[in-house]
């Protein structure tokens, strides 16, 4: 049966400053399908999805709904397109209830909650869902704020359903009565674009993938002629030549050992599951994974910074020769022991610098301790910014400009430049190049390199997995919080990471769904 | 005696049920106001500069004065007065983004001085030997009541003596609890108090929202200035006098639970607290003044409860004094 489409888009480009987070796409959704945008982090299909439903407005390009041209500007307008997207970060009012959320801003005359409760179960009972319209969100499970999310968009009779990473927060259980509903919308000839980066997911649910890389287009496929190489290839891309120089690790020697580690998060789910690994002396450990998997939570452990509720983590102390448990220490003790973190997060300056303070006085967040008088040392700090600005080629009007005042490059540079400067002996470096033009990314994997040539067990979180297999010994994958695989960094491919990213405990079940 | 401490009570309470309904409204909208002493110090003399105008106009004769217009122009006086100082805190905290907590306070530093600075001036005008300014004439108006309270004994007195203002204040804080709850405004109202992203994406203009409740709220609060001067003062204005109740308007928004229905009984309780001290015999000045703190004792011991019960109906709307960036989501 030849199908209708349902949106086309149009050779669409969005633009945010200097990065094009989408170039030249071309995508057509279906009526009675379900249909899979596939990519890496970053590789722009939330941005792509968020101008259809009015969020972002492209800066070229066309959309078109039932083959006439559409001009998305709000979500009201995509909403009279019946589009409706549910997004990762859920909008709801937590001490409203269900109900309410879902009639929230709509005018249909009469306020009357109880007509629009009977239209919620109609609607529930319609394609399969759980869900009292009286609780308040409060108490509901992600799972059940999912579904308030999902019946909102169906109550204001969307049928261009978007669900942006909608399992990225379910339970394997959960997942599959989420599809089972949303092959129950299909069949109802809804269309359902589907963004995840989950494979076994995209094979198990979707008609057709459509992936991007890096903001582009690269192809559509039908599920049932592809397979998981393809589609992986597809997303990652042919490898690229970086040419980061790697030197042979020397003096190699267990530094910090993780066993068994376990930890769980404020909601009480397990983010961290099963960890254990060595990071040695004289080696970059690179770790890859999805964004979300864990990755922070784990650096966060062995900082101190996060409850650990089973297994070890020793360090061998090179100094002393000793070994030190650092479950029992304080992450000011941790951090004495040589043991440093530098996290860049998203919003850069989130963790680790002030913005309001100027580079000496961020110097002096490390260093204020130290001091043997009431009074502040400020004399070491500002020598240490200097410095810094120096040898690093910060880009500042002087050391006494707030930080929040630098470009992102140049605040990076000071934050890792700092942990560096304490002369670590582990140093645990989470995307230290996010955001950073090439040059600005070369110094900082020669930083971590020479840390590595001085015998420094380097731990490197990294996003971009050309640079993990050219700048890291050894690569450690994580998915969904627990260890997929450890690789060599010389001999891995891109395709074998990212197999090995998006595989998780669920992969097992996946042919019983 | 003791039909007479409630009303009393009652009397004392109305100003505070004003500022609390109005601060309620404008609370829900997100926005803390601390301004509401000073804007309703605004509104009374807003009022009181209103009434003065007409009485000299009317030559200070009351036989040629409209026992309507006196009453409205007072009236109107204050709801311009107050409302003016809701859109300045609205432009500065909404559109401006200003901190919520530092505008507010200088709204209320402003609004006492600009209200001194006007009694002052009319006490000039009048060449008076005393340091206010008495509107015996306007106040009979606004103190009129009920014509039957007399022949119904206790029960007349304790429910149908009280001043109009005292029953407008009860009835809109049951409209306004009424539209809080069951209406789509209330509806919309409270979730952009709680989460203004969400509103925001659900297509409702939080700007406006945001505005029209700071600006209404205002104008409520400012009705509880002019029932202080009219009723309790029996429209007698002197600097300084009407005192702190405007911070009790706001403790009564924590004690009602951001609920005008609990502000009302709220309201004549804490009138009865602050009472409480000129119905107990033998105190001395300084028990006097430990009875004045009651009402604040009492608002602590109900955050302390509400604190341990946890139920999130009764915690302050979630995004209260914070400013919405559009950009941010």
């Amino acid at each position: 049966m030849e199908k209708q489409p349902a949106i086309e888009l149009k050779n669409i480009t969005k633009v945010f400053g200097k990065v094009v987070a989408n170039k030249d796409i071309n995508l057509t959704a279906n009526r009675g399908e379900i249909l899979s945008i596939l990519g890496e982090n970053g590789s722009g299909k939330t941005t792509l999805m968020n101008m259809i439903s009015g969020i972002y407005f492209p800066d070229e390009g066309q959309i078109f709904i039932d083959g006439e041209e559409a001009v998305i500007t709000s979500p009201k307008d995509a909403f009279q397109y019946k589009i409706g997207m549910i997004h990762q970060h859920f909008k709801l009012v937590d001490v409203f209830t269900a109900a309410e959320n879902i009639v929230l801003g709509l005018d249909e005359g009469k306020y009357n909650l109880k007509a629009s409760t009977e239209k919620i179960t109609a609607i529930s009972s319609q394609y399969g869902f759980d869900l009292e319209p009286e609780k308040k969100i409060y108490t509901m499970s992600v799972s059940e704020k999912q579904t308030v999310e999902i019946i909102k968009v169906l109550y204001r009779g969307a049928d261009i359903l978007i669900l942006d990473e909608p399992t990225a927060v379910l339970t394997p259980q959960e997942t599959e009565k989420l599809f089972n509903v949303l092959r129950r919308m299909r069949d109802d000839g809804k269309c359902i674009i589907i963004i995840t980066h989950k494979l076994h997911e995209v094979l198990s649910l979707s008609d057709r993938v459509a992936v991007l890389r890096k903001g582009e287009y690269v192809g559509t496929v039908e599920t049932a002629k592809t397979n998981e190489a393809e589609l992986t290839e597809m997303m990652v891309g042919k490898k690229i030549s970086l040419n980061i120089d790697r030197s042979e690790p020397v003096n190699v020697e267990p530094r910090l050992v993780v066993e068994d580690m376990e930890c769980i998060d404020r909601n009480g789910v397990k983010i961290l599951d099963d960890i254990s690994f060595t990071a040695n002396a004289g080696e970059i450990l690179g770790i890859a994974g999805i964004a979300g998997s864990g990755q922070r939570e784990l650096l966060e452990a062995i900082a101190g910074l996060q409850q650990v509720q089973f297994g070890n983590i020793t360090y061998n102390d090179p100094k002393t020769g000793e070994k030190e448990d650092l479950r029992n220490k304080t992450p000011l003790q941790i951090r004495e022991l040589g043991v440093r973190l530098s996290f860049v997060p998203e919003d850069r300056l989130g963790m680790g610098l002030v913005g309001n303070m100027d580079i000496v006085d961020n110097m002096m967040l490390r260093s204020y301790r130290k001091g043997k008088t009431a009074f502040l040392e400020r004399k070491e700090p500002k020598d240490l910014a200097q410095h810094i600005i120096e040898d690093l080629e910060v880009v500042t009007p002087g050391a006494t400009t707030p930080v929040r005042r630098l470009s992102g490059g140049n605040v990076q540079k000071v934050l890792v430049g700092r942990e560096i400067a304490a002369s670590p002996t582990v140093l645990m470096a989470a995307y230290p190049v996010r955001g950073l033009d090439i040059n600005s990314s070369y110094l900082i994997y020669n930083l971590l390199n020479e840390q590595k040539k001085k015998g420094v067990a380097v731990i490197f979180v990294g996003e971009d997995l050309d640079v993990l297999t050219e700048l890291c010994d050894r690569i450690l994958v994580i998915g969904s919080g627990r260890i997929t695989g450890i690789v060599d960094g010389r001999t891995t491919t891109k395709e074998e990471i990212g197999l090995l990213m998006t595989k998780s405990k669920q992969q097992g079940d996946e042919n019983n769904g | 005696m003791i039909i007479q401490f409630i009303c009393r009570a009652i009397l004392l309470g109305v100003p505070l049920l004003y500022g609390s309904t109005g601060e309620i409204v404008t609370e829900k909208a997100g926005h803390l106001n601390l301004g509401i002493p000073g804007i309703m110090y605004v509104g009374a003399i807003s009022g009181v500069v209103g009434s003065f105008l007409y009485e000299n106009s009317c030559g200070n004769d009351i036989a040629n004065m409209n026992p309507i217009l006196a009453v409205l122009i007072p009236l109107a006086c204050t709801l311009v007065g107050s409302m003016l100082m809701g859109l300045i805190y609205s432009f500065l905290t909404v559109t401006l983004h200003a901190n919520q907590n530092v505008t507010g306070l200088a709204l209320t530093t402003f609004g006492i001085g600009l209200g001194n600075f006007l009694g002052a001036s009319l006490i000039n005008i009048t060449k008076s030997e005393l340091p206010s300014i008495a509107l015996t004439k306007t106040s009979s108006f606004f103190a009129a009541k009920l014509p039957f309270a007399d022949s119904l004994g206790a029960v007349g007195k304790l429910l149908f003596s009280h001043d109009f203002l005292t029953y407008l204040a009860i009835i809109i804080a049951l409209i306004v609890s009424f539209i809080l709850k069951k209406t789509r405004v209330g509806l919309n109202l409270r979730s952009v108090g709680e989460n203004p992203a969400t509103a925001d994406a659900a297509g409702i203009n939080v700007t406006k929202y945001k505005y029209v409740a700071t600006c209404i709220g205002s104008a409520i609060a400012g009705l509880g200035g002019l029932q202080y001067v009219m009723a309790y003062a029996s429209g007698v204005w002197s600097n300084n006098a009407f005192g702190d109740r405007g911070w009790m308007a706001i403790a009564l928004v924590i004690f009602a639970l951001w609920n005008p229905s609990i502000a009302i009984l709220g309201s004549f309780l804490f009138g009865a607290l602050c009472n409480a001290n000129n119905y107990i015999q033998g105190l001395g000045t300084e028990t006097q003044e430990l009875f004045k703190m009651l009402p604040y004792v009492v608002t602590i011991i109900v955050l302390i409860i509400t604190s341990m019960r946890k139920k999130r109906e009764h915690q302050p709307p979630q995004s209260l004094g914070l400013s919405y960036f559009r950009e941010e989501r």
